[in-house]
């Protein structure tokens, strides 16, 4: 087990290396500097080409390559070409509102999809199925930014329950239930998406296990169906469904981008759009390399689980 | 090449036990492994339903001068103008016939996922079997790449490397081809592993085959199925990321019509309020599209999966 864990990671970092080299060359790649984003626009050229020198941009590429990682490695991301602020305070500021709203759509998409795979599988064909089925997707197949519109015309606009975005009520004193009554539009939309894959893998789940003998043991013993499927099917077909999570993580950042612009909610996905508008390359390449960090960890912790979770599985 | 063949008598053989009604002895050589497939997949209703919703999609495209009652560009003499009798769907905010529009961004969907699916799938097939083939080291260095290209989330490297190259169908299609490869390589690299352990492989590389002969002609036919269920679930894919570049304004630029930049416009909150015209059919079109690609890749992973039962 220990082994397999630090195996795990020594394959991991040279991803991570290659992750690193990935991002550097697509910020390198990228049109402007951070000299010419600075300076003002009565600048000679002498001037630029000095501050470039002082800046060390005519240094050869694998120079500027170790002295970026070495920032990185100290926490440094260098500074945004629009605000000029240090990148990593502009990503702190925003990384709590994603957290809180991937989390929350991530308990959503498993409280909408564990039940309806249960039931899809269990009543196989039935009309159940069907419709858990077509929700699946519909899940899948719904633009983001389709269902969030179509979310704020229903809710917001038609109904007026829930405001139309953002995170607080403007001038109003905060707190968490106003917070709370911004999330549930947002969340409910990106955890809508992500259940519509989920519930295929719950459904797909939970049918191998009935077929399973040891089900029919429980059965022909006398057990009544309710604890057969919730006792004993359930415990081992939601092993597998551990990895669903770490495999979603990646489309939940894509999700989040389009959610959090519909619902001007002030995350990274925001600050993505954001950065995009005014060609901050610095900043998205931090937040690209942190995603694509985060997707690292979430796989090798998915594994992980999955290892302690189903003792039947030997990695060697 | 007999060895194959007779491969596919026995899938044939047993999926044929598995469809009642079906003689067996009409079955032929490898083309009847082709027909089981069809049959089964034309018994998954909502499969069929997504090609009949999907081929009347193409059509729409292909026939697009047709169909459009006037030019997706051309300026009307109203703006923002609710659907009426003249026109069907309404004007946008610059005037233009929303109908039109509708219809000319059929196009742009469609060469999106089509083209960028193409473009991947030849990517990943042909380093997924290489890795797979060859093994070892070169095995080891072609998954460690298509790790790192699994480990970026992929909407936000393509928003970076659109904006980068600067947004437009072409360089769309460019960036979603090139990024879009790891899932088939690894499924490729899967179906050339196990494949290549068949006696029929043993008994080509003693009979001195080279390589390419070997995975072309040999391996890469057994492993189809997978890529072009993956393949279809990837032309979904594409069409629903190229619509959601396009609404944050980094895919397809106006005046050509896309489905995702005809729903820009209702970022702001007055246009979703009072002119659900201007978003509800582009919306309802993009969802009708991918949803009806998803089902027949339903249909075609059932009918392909020789554990299915229905």
């Amino acid at each position: 087990m220990f082994q397999y864990i630090v195996r795990r990671i020594l394959i991991a970092l040279p991803v991570l290396f290659g992750v690193t080299i990935f991002s550097f060359l697509i910020v390198n790649m990228a049109p402007g500097n951070p000299v010419e984003m600075q300076i003002n626009p009565d600048a000679t050229a002498a001037d630029i080409a000095l501050k470039k020198e002082a800046l060390g941009l005519n240094d050869p590429l694998y120079v500027q390559y170790v002295r970026w990682l070495s920032g990185i490695l100290h926490g440094n991301f260098g500074f945004s070409f629009s605000t000029h602020q240090a990148v990593t305070g502009m990503i702190s500021d925003r990384i709590g509102p994603t957290l809180l709203l991937m989390g929350t759509a991530i308990i959503i998409a498993y409280l909408i999809a564990i039940p309806i795979g249960i039931l899809s599988a269990t009543r196989q064909y039935s009309w159940m199925d069907y419709l858990s089925t077509s929700f699946s997707f519909l899940g899948i197949s719904i633009p983001h930014f389709f269902l969030g519109l179509g979310a704020i015309y229903v809710f917001s606009i038609v109904f007026q329950i829930f405001p139309t975005g953002g995170m607080n009520t403007l001038g109003g004193t905060g707190g968490f239930a106003d917070t709370f009554n911004h999330l549930i539009l947002p969340a409910l939309v990106l955890g809508t998406g992500i259940a519509g894959s989920m519930v295929r893998y719950v459904r797909s789940s939970v049918l191998e296990i009935l077929g399973q003998d040891y089900l029919r043991t429980a059965r022909s013993k006398g057990l009544k169906e309710f604890f057969v499927i919730n006792k004993h099917a359930l415990r081992n077909a939601l092993i597998p469904i551990i990895t669903v999570i770490g495999m979603d993580i990646p489309l939940l950042i894509g999700g989040a981008v389009v959610t959090e612009q519909i619902f001007q909610w002030p995350g990274l996905g925001q600050l993505t759009i954001q950065s995009i508008g005014s060609r901050d390359y610095p900043t998205l390449m931090a937040m690209n390399l942190m995603a694509a960090v985060a997707v690292l960890l979430s796989n090798l912790i998915t594994d992980v689980l999955y290892s302690v979770a189903d003792p039947r599985i030997k990695y060697n | 090449m007999s060895m194959a063949n007779v491969k596919l008598d026995d899938q044939a053989v047993s999926f044929e036990q598995q469809i009642p009604l079906a003689p067996i002895e009409e079955l032929g050589e490898e083309e009847s492994y082709l027909r089981v497939i069809t049959k089964r997949f034309f018994k998954h209703k909502l499969a069929v339903l997504g090609l009949i919703v999907f081929t009347l999609i193409l059509l729409m495209a292909i026939l697009a001068p047709l169909l459009a009652p006037r030019s997706p560009y051309a300026i009307t003499d109203q703006f923002s103008a609710a659907p009426s009798s003249k026109y069907m769907l309404g004007t946008d905010q610059v005037g233009r016939d929303l109908f039109s529009r509708l219809i000319y961004g059929s196009r742009v969907s469609l060469s999106v996922g089509i083209g960028a699916v193409a473009i991947y799938v030849a990517i990943g097939t042909i380093l997924g079997a290489i890795a797979g083939y060859f093994g070892k080291w070169v095995d080891m260095i072609i998954m460690r790449i298509t790790d790192v290209f699994m480990s970026f989330p992929y909407l936000m490297v393509i928003l970076v490397l659109v904006s980068i190259m600067g947004p437009s169908l072409f360089n769309i299609i460019v960036v979603l081809g090139l990024l879009g490869w790891p899932g088939i390589a690894r499924i490729v690299r899967g179906s050339v592993l196990s494949i290549k352990q068949m006696d029929y492989i043993k008994a080509g590389v003693a009979l001195g085959y080279s390589a390419p002969r070997l995975v072309f002609q040999h391996i890469l036919p057994n492993c189809l199925g997978p890529i072009l269920v993956n393949a279809t679930f990837g032309i979904a894919a594409a069409i629903i990321t190229e619509a959601s570049l396009s609404f944050l304004g980094m895919g397809v630029q106006p005046p050509t019509a896309s489905w995702g930049n005809m729903l820009k416009d209702a970022q702001s909150l007055s246009v979703l309020a009072s002119q659900p015209w201007l978003w509800v059919p582009p919306g309802i079109m993009i969802l009708l599209s991918v949803l009806s690609i998803n089902f027949m890749g339903d249909g075609l992973r059932d009918a392909m999966d020789p554990k299915s039962l229905r």
